[in-house]
């Protein structure tokens, strides 16, 4: 049987997909008309501040009739009371609206992230000729395409809830941002035409001038999708940093102001690359639960090299992500040094140890993979030896980055301490410490990395063993100049130091990541294999690392996602309209990661609920093909 | 199928055991609820009242402390700010309009960058501009006779003469709507939202564990005991806690009513 038999080709299931996404255009383009007010039944206690403030029409204002206009079409954020936001029994519109969005968010990611991947591995299997690439990233693009509709499903739930539950905040928003909503509608269009085309245009445009244009097809479903995400951003990023309005929350009228704001370009970039991570993670869990079902050794085979392949996109995403999550911080703080405080020394700080736990989770895990992946070649057991003291460096600097910096303790506990920061323990608790471990664990895990990648290798060139001493200076300088500057300027300087301390850092890591893939991409060039790589001889037990993977990356992104949202705390746009809800107020920690918890269930749910419908449906292929 | 099944054991098992950790290894800080709104009585305010106000404008609405912190660095310390005022307008990279001490503190509240102490400017900028934000308006919004609350606190806490006037008229309405920084607390559990009591101590519902646990302390402690232990918390220490954890100025912060109905409910709660 040939792999490319488990093809499954869904005509019907197409259709259902079309009309759900019909539906939901045809939704989103009428969704920028609620900017009349007669669309707003709900919602007549709102007091608008210009209203508020107005004096009787006077000869005077009439004369200024031309100015007063612009402030009729753009009226200033309303003062809303508890009565404006409409309640429906049994139903909690604040969890239904964070639900909505956040399970939209994770599919959204998900099928932005995949076609990204999947041009690439086209573009390869095209340069190289290599079927098996194209017969992967077809697979890759099937997986999206039924979390497509779902997409679209979830959007279509979350502007139902914000009119159900918010209808004068999407009044307000819809108000200022109609037009983009408007090129959202068409973009979606436009991003499911491409998308249906190139999925189902596949084997139509498989070779000579039509495989570039289906290439084609799939670089601009690329770019419509990347635009369709920075249009979404706009509006989130206007909620937390609003620009191009007054401090009554009244349009200025350049629409450019308030889309390009403050946090605008630093949250483009963070979800470019985390989607690409997430996606890889998903894709890598749907590979893992192919290989556990597999029955032939050439399944088991294709579906571990799809899962290594999309375990590489994850790592290769994740590695630079906290360089931009550094980045979005740091853009927060200049925005206002009142929501960075409120992000990492408020309530929020907390949240930060259990990000902590979660990305040692994901490195442990990507790490814990890739070991299990040298099983794969018989020239492994050269390197094998080191595994234990990179593992022991990993968990090492993730205690250090999972160290609090206060300690809620019983008193018992605090005065065996000494009081409440721990005489060796406490200093590891601040940034640069955590920023020291961070980087070290990144530098490792590309060692990992680096040697799964020469185990099945032996250099042939000159110099390999100049080479090899430049790559371990160059690991060794770094190591030191991280550790350095985190000592240093981290404890015996002030605080201006210690963030420009850490950009160094990350250069540092940057350097080592860069340098040494480029010299090893040389030195291995026409090296000599060990012997064949022996795909699919990996320990079942290695596929739930890939499984903790997505699961453990999906729970972080919801995380990360409530604080990002939460840091307005009581406002719907940051200190120009306030949030005076019943729900207005900061959950805790607890509460938080409850619902965290449960969308991260339904999210888990419907995904491996597709891939037993995928596994399903691959049977009855193959069955078709015996016939 | 069985494949199914392990697949779907083991991610829940992960998602639990996440849920488990954030719920039960980590402390559970209740966040301030959003500002209260409230009326507030400018007439009969005495200045004890409005230096009060000050103070807690400074630690509350107004985040002051957020950055004017020993600990960050961020920002100057202002304890001795009522004092160094007089110099700063001497200073020649002085560029405001300010005449006195008070209205330099004042300006630096509205327009902050008319003076930039050495080290606290925005990057690049040669300490020509502040990256403090107005506090007037966005997220703060205090409103003038908070402003001048605040400055009577810092010129009380430096020392010197307090040249700020009392409000002579009622705020406006809409002063009154948003002013809820000085309004007394209304019952007991209001006194222990308003001053933190329960980021330490086991009381009116909320579960702090640094001090001793409040929930049946009526059983054991009398009212003059429980005052004490509010007014100078180091004259008598519990047993296992250390001394000079809890702040030794809840005296000179809570308002005498405030005060008795905190006692009060201490005393009840048996």
């Amino acid at each position: 049987m040939k792999l490319s038999s488990l093809v499954v080709r869904e005509t019907s299931s197409g259709k259902r997909r079309f009309i759900v996404s019909l539906f939901f255009f045809v939704f989103l383009f009428t969704l920028p008309f609620f900017k009349s007010a007669e669309f707003f039944p709900i919602g007549t206690n709102t007091v608008y501040a210009a209203e508020q403030a107005a004096p009787a029409e006077t000869p005077s204002a009439k004369e200024e009739g031309k100015s007063e206009a612009k402030k009729e079409v753009y009226p200033p954020a309303p003062k809303l009371t508890e009565s404006d936001y409409p309640q429906v029994k049994g139903i909690n519109g604040r969890i239904m609206a964070w639900l909505a969005a956040q399970l939209h968010l994770w599919f959204a990611a998900f099928v932005l992230a995949v076609p990204i991947f999947v041009f690439v591995i086209e573009a390869i299997g095209m340069a190289t000729k290599d079927e098996r690439y194209d017969r992967m990233a077809y697979e890759f693009i099937k997986v999206s395409l039924t979390a497509y509709s779902i997409t679209a499903v979830f959007g279509g739930l979350l502007v139902f809830t914000l009119i159900v539950f918010y209808p004068d905040f999407l009044k307000y928003m819809a108000g200022i941002f109609s037009p983009t909503m408007l090129a959202y509608a068409f973009l979606f269009f436009a991003e499911s035409a491409c998308l249906y085309i190139y999925y189902y245009g596949w084997h139509a445009m498989e070779k000579g001038t039509a495989k570039w244009i289906h290439l084609t097809i799939g670089w601009m479903l690329n770019v419509v999708g990347t635009v369709l995400m920075f249009l979404a951003n706009a509006w989130v990023t206007f909620m937390m940093s609003p620009h191009g309005v007054d401090a009554n929350g009244v349009f200025e009228g350049n629409m450019w102001h308030v889309i390009h704001n403050h946090l605008w370009n630093p949250i483009n970039l963070h979800r470019v690359i985390a989607n690409v991570a997430y996606g890889g993670s998903v894709v890598g869990a749907y590979a893992a639960y192919k290989f556990l079902s597999a029955r032939t050794s050439e399944e088991r085979a294709h579906y571990d090299w799809m899962g290594y392949t999309a375990n590489f996109i994850a790592i290769s995403a994740l590695l630079p992500l906290p360089f931009a999550g550094y980045w979005l911080t740091a853009e927060i703080y200049a925005y206002s040094q009142q929501m960075g405080i409120t992000l990492m020394g408020g309530v929020f700080a907390w949240l930060f140890i259990i990000q902590a736990v979660l990305i040692g989770a994901l490195f442990l895990s990507a790490n814990y993979y890739l070991w299990c992946g040298m099983e794969r070649s018989k020239g492994a057991v050269r390197y094998t030896k080191y595994i234990k003291y990179i593992a022991f460096v990993i968990v090492g600097c993730f205690l250090v980055w999972f160290t609090p910096h206060t300690l809620i303790m019983t008193p018992g506990e605090l005065k065996a301490i000494g009081g409440p920061y721990h005489k060796y323990l406490g200093p590891l608790g601040i940034m640069p410490a955590k920023n020291t471990a961070v980087n070290i664990m990144l530098i490792f895990t590309f060692l990992s990395f680096m040697l799964y990648r020469r185990c099945n290798k032996i250099a042939t060139v000159s110099w390999a063993a100049t080479g090899n001493a430049i790559q371990i200076a160059i690991f060794a300088a770094a190591i030191i100049n991280i550790a350095v500057l985190g000592v240093y300027y981290g404890y015996f300087t002030n605080t201006v130091y210690k963030v420009a301390s850490s950009v160094l850092q990350v250069a540092s890591t940057l350097t080592v990541i860069i340098s040494c893939m480029i010299i090893d991409v040389l030195m291995f060039k026409g090296a000599k294999e060990v012997a064949p790589l022996q795909w699919g001889k990996m320990p079942d037990r290695s596929q739930y690392a890939l499984f903790l993977l997505a699961v453990s990356f999906t729970w972080l992104m919801g995380l990360m996602g409530f604080i990002r949202s939460a840091i307005r705390q009581h406002w719907h746009v940051y200190t120009v309209f306030r949030d005076n809800s019943p729900d207005a107020f900061t959950p805790t920690i607890g509460y938080a990661t409850k619902i965290v918890s449960v969308g991260v269930i339904i999210f888990m749910a419907i995904v491996i609920f597709i891939f037993w419908l995928g596994q399903i449906s691959a049977k009855k292929s193959v069955s078709e093909a015996h016939h | 199928m069985k494949t199914f099944l392990k697949v779907v054991i083991f991610s829940v098992a992960v998602i639990l055991f996440y849920a488990f950790y954030a719920n039960e290894m980590i402390p559970q800080v209740k966040p301030a609820p959003p500002p209260v709104e409230a009326k507030l009585d400018m007439g009969s305010l005495t200045m004890e009242q409005f230096i009060q106000m000050g103070d807690t404008v400074f630690h509350g609405k107004g985040t002051c402390e957020l950055c004017h912190n020993p600990v960050g660095g961020r920002a100057p310390l202002l304890d001795q700010v009522g004092k160094v005022a007089e110099e700063r307008l001497k200073d020649p990279r002085y560029k405001g309009k300010a005449k006195t001490g008070e209205e330099y503190i004042r300006e630096s509240m509205v327009e902050p960058s008319a003076f930039v102490v050495v080290g606290f400017g925005v990057k690049g900028t040669n300490d020509a501009q502040s990256p403090m934000p107005v506090v007037t308006s966005g997220a703060i919004g205090l409103k003038p006779f908070e402003v001048d609350a605040v400055i009577a606190y810092f010129q009380q806490k430096a020392g010197v003469t307090i040249t700020v006037q009392l409000p002579k008229e009622a705020p406006s309405a809409d002063d009154e709507e948003k002013a809820h920084v000085a309004a007394p607390a209304k019952s007991a559990e209001e006194v222990v939202n308003k001053y933190g009591c329960g980021a330490c101590h086991k009381i009116a519902g909320q579960q702090g564990a640094l001090g001793p646990d409040l929930t049946k302390i009526g059983a054991k402690r009398n009212k003059d005991y429980l005052r004490r232990a509010v007014i100078d918390p180091n004259a008598d220490i519990a047993p296992g806690f250390p001394a000079g954890m809890m702040p030794p100025d809840f005296g000179v912060k809570l308002l005498a009513g405030e005060l008795e109905m905190l006692v009060d409910y201490m005393a009840k709660s048996k």
